[in-house]
């Protein structure tokens, strides 16, 4: 009998652009032996929207909605960074009470986006109950964002020199009972998740990434922290009132995505700790840079005063000069490092905004993560790196 | 952290004085202004020289400045764990030149360095796979360059006749208009002084 020998030969899959665990529009070319994933070849780019061009053709004001649009689950961290890098060009001082609001919001920004990541994640191997408990939180969550800025989700609220407005007063007090009554859920999700054996056997060293790996990759954030590098810009270059919190940064061991997983979850709570310090000390006064030459006058004064009236006209129309320069600046999104590389020509708009989304850099390792790996992994690989196309494309 | 900074501009000129052009701290960042032919040794040297401990590639940014000579810029910012600190390594170069990947030292300036050969056609030498990355498959001109137009060349629906997605010209109803509201007005160095009292209560 003659001996069998197979010869086999490798089989390309196209996984998505349209596929439910693509978390949007990825569309990879997976080569595969058997079920093993040889390698993988992200092609990304479908939802390219051209924001840093657009943004060259607008007004600082009207330049910032973009940002809602690039990581939409945790809206207001984006818009932070532009907020900052034009504080930063034009050496305005922002008033206290706005650093607080904007740090409650940016920890909303962070929990909603962890909510969404943990429990997708959780979808992605089988498990269908988590997103349907986490769901209902984000709803409170944004309605939160709604009471502040009059939208969901597309906030448009923080602006150069502080917030668009004041937030209500009865917004505190629920913001800070949903506080108290978060924790509970977190607990909830960790029981079906944290020991779960199905959970554990689909993440627990899978997708393993080595400290100097996650350097080489450029990896921030989560991705950073899950491999055991203490690194959170809210610690390390602290901005806004950062310094004057107490909160802890949860590390992991292994680096897998299970680790990745469990520190989003002790983040959540540690966020929830950070907005309940804000809560407490929100000091009174007023939400927006004084000077009328950036930040456009109230409703009152419009009705009284003329120069406030030459001045919001000014505004709306030409919107305000930033003086000539480069600037970088970075905030600890809940992805990851989200910066903004701004230049200045001195006129009322952007010569040149480079965005740098953490997900850029998490999807280019894609290909080095999943090799070897089974097909079944990749979903549960790319749930844990946390893409969000709005950003990886731009 | 300036002080870190001055400390840190002094002795990178003092090891690579040939080939820093200028170096600046604004805004609490140090800008390095190199040639483009020493790119490879000076980022070499960022990343493994024990003071500097630039282990982290943060971005790689193209500017395009039409009206210069030399027209592109490219602008890479590195990061240091170690050391906390934040460089910026800068240069200019002309439109058909040829700059060296630095995807040896840093893996992840692959997708960087396609993006910016994406947006402004810059190319890359040694680059293990320059492709598009951001625009659509097949497209044609950079879009970042300043003389691209804001509303692009094609547009694409589908069609129901063909049953297939189709591209044409753009066809617009209105052009884009592109209001110039700049006044030529300088205004005056006034600057609001911010009351201390005013500025913690009262008015809200």
């Amino acid at each position: 009998m003659r001996k069998m020998v197979k010869k086999t030969k490798s089989l390309n899959l196209n996984f998505g652009p349209q596929h439910p665990a693509a978390h949007g529009v990825l569309r990879l070319i997976l080569e595969l032996d058997g079920e093993v994933v040889e390698k993988a070849d992200p092609h990304i780019g479908l939802l390219h929207r051209g924001t840093e061009k657009l943004i060259e053709q607008k007004t600082y004001t009207q330049a910032l909605p973009y940002f809602d649009r690039l990581d939409y689950v945790a809206p207001m961290n984006q818009e932070h960074a532009f907020a900052l890098a034009a504080e930063k060009l034009l050496k305005i001082e922002v008033p206290i009470r706005a650093k607080f609001i904007r740090v409650i919001f940016c920890e909303i920004g962070r929990i909603l986006s962890h909510i969404l990541n943990v429990t997708t994640q959780a979808l992605d191997v089988g498990a269908l109950t988590p997103s349907l408990w986490g769901f209902e939180e984000r709803e409170t969550l944004m309605t939160f964002y709604e009471r502040a800025s009059g939208s969901r989700l597309h906030a448009n609220y923080f602006r150069t020199g502080g917030v668009h407005q004041d937030i209500p007063l009865k917004l505190v007090e629920d913001i800070e009972k949903f506080c108290r009554s978060f924790p509970k859920i977190i607990d909830d999700l960790e029981g079906l998740l944290t020991d779960n054996r199905i959970f554990k056997q689909r993440n627990v060293e899978i997708g393993v990434v080595t400290k100097q790996e996650a350097l080489d990759h450029s990896f921030s954030g989560v991705m950073l922290r899950g491999s055991g590098i203490p690194w959170d810009l809210r610690r390390s270059q602290p901005y806004e009132i950062y310094k004057d919190l107490d909160f802890k940064i949860p590390i992991g061991k292994n680096g897998d995505c299970y680790d990745r997983y469990l520190c989003r979850i002790e983040e959540m709570r540690e966020s929830v700790k950070i907005i309940l310090q804000c809560i407490e000390k929100l000091p009174k006064g007023p939400v927006k840079s004084i000077d009328g030459k950036i930040s456009p006058p109230n409703r009152d004064d419009l009705k009284q005063s003329m120069e406030a009236l030459i001045h919001h006209f000014k505004l709306f129309t030409e919107g305000y000069r930033v003086p000539k320069g480069e600037v970088y600046t970075a905030v600890e999104a809940p992805k990851g490092e989200f910066g903004v590389y701004l230049i200045s020509d001195g006129s009322n708009k952007p010569y040149r905004c480079k965005i740098r989304a953490p997900g850029f850099s998490h999807l280019q390792a894609m290909d080095y993560l999943i090799r070897g790996h089974m097909l079944a992994d990749v979903p549960a690989v790319l749930g844990s790196l946390d893409i969000v196309f709005g950003e990886v494309d731009r | 952290m300036v002080e870190n900074l001055k400390r840190l501009e002094k002795l990178i000129n003092s090891e690579l004085s040939s080939k820093i052009k200028d170096s600046s701290i604004e805004n609490n960042e140090l800008l390095i202004e190199i040639s483009d032919s020493d790119l490879m040794e000076v980022v070499q040297f960022l990343k493994t020289n024990e003071k500097c401990k630039f282990r982290q590639l943060i971005d790689i940014a193209g500017v395009d400045f039409p009206d210069e000579e030399k027209r592109f810029k490219l602008i890479y910012l590195f990061l240091s764990h170690e050391n906390n600190q934040r460089i910026k390594l800068s240069f200019n170069f002309e439109t058909n030149q040829l700059i060296n990947s630095i995807t040896k030292v840093f893996p992840s300036a692959n997708w960087m360095e396609r993006e910016v050969f994406d947006m402004y056609g810059v190319k890359f030498k040694n680059h293990p796979d320059l492709r598009r990355i951001l625009t659509d498959y097949g497209f044609k001109g950079h879009p970042l360059r300043k003389d691209f137009p804001l509303t692009g060349f094609n547009e694409v629906r589908y069609s129901e006749k063909e049953k297939k997605v189709v591209y044409e010209p753009v066809k617009l109803e209105q052009n884009y208009r592109n209001f110039d509201f700049e006044s030529p007005w300088e205004g005056t160095n006034y600057v609001k002084q911010i009351n201390k009292n005013e500025k913690d209560g009262k008015k809200n």
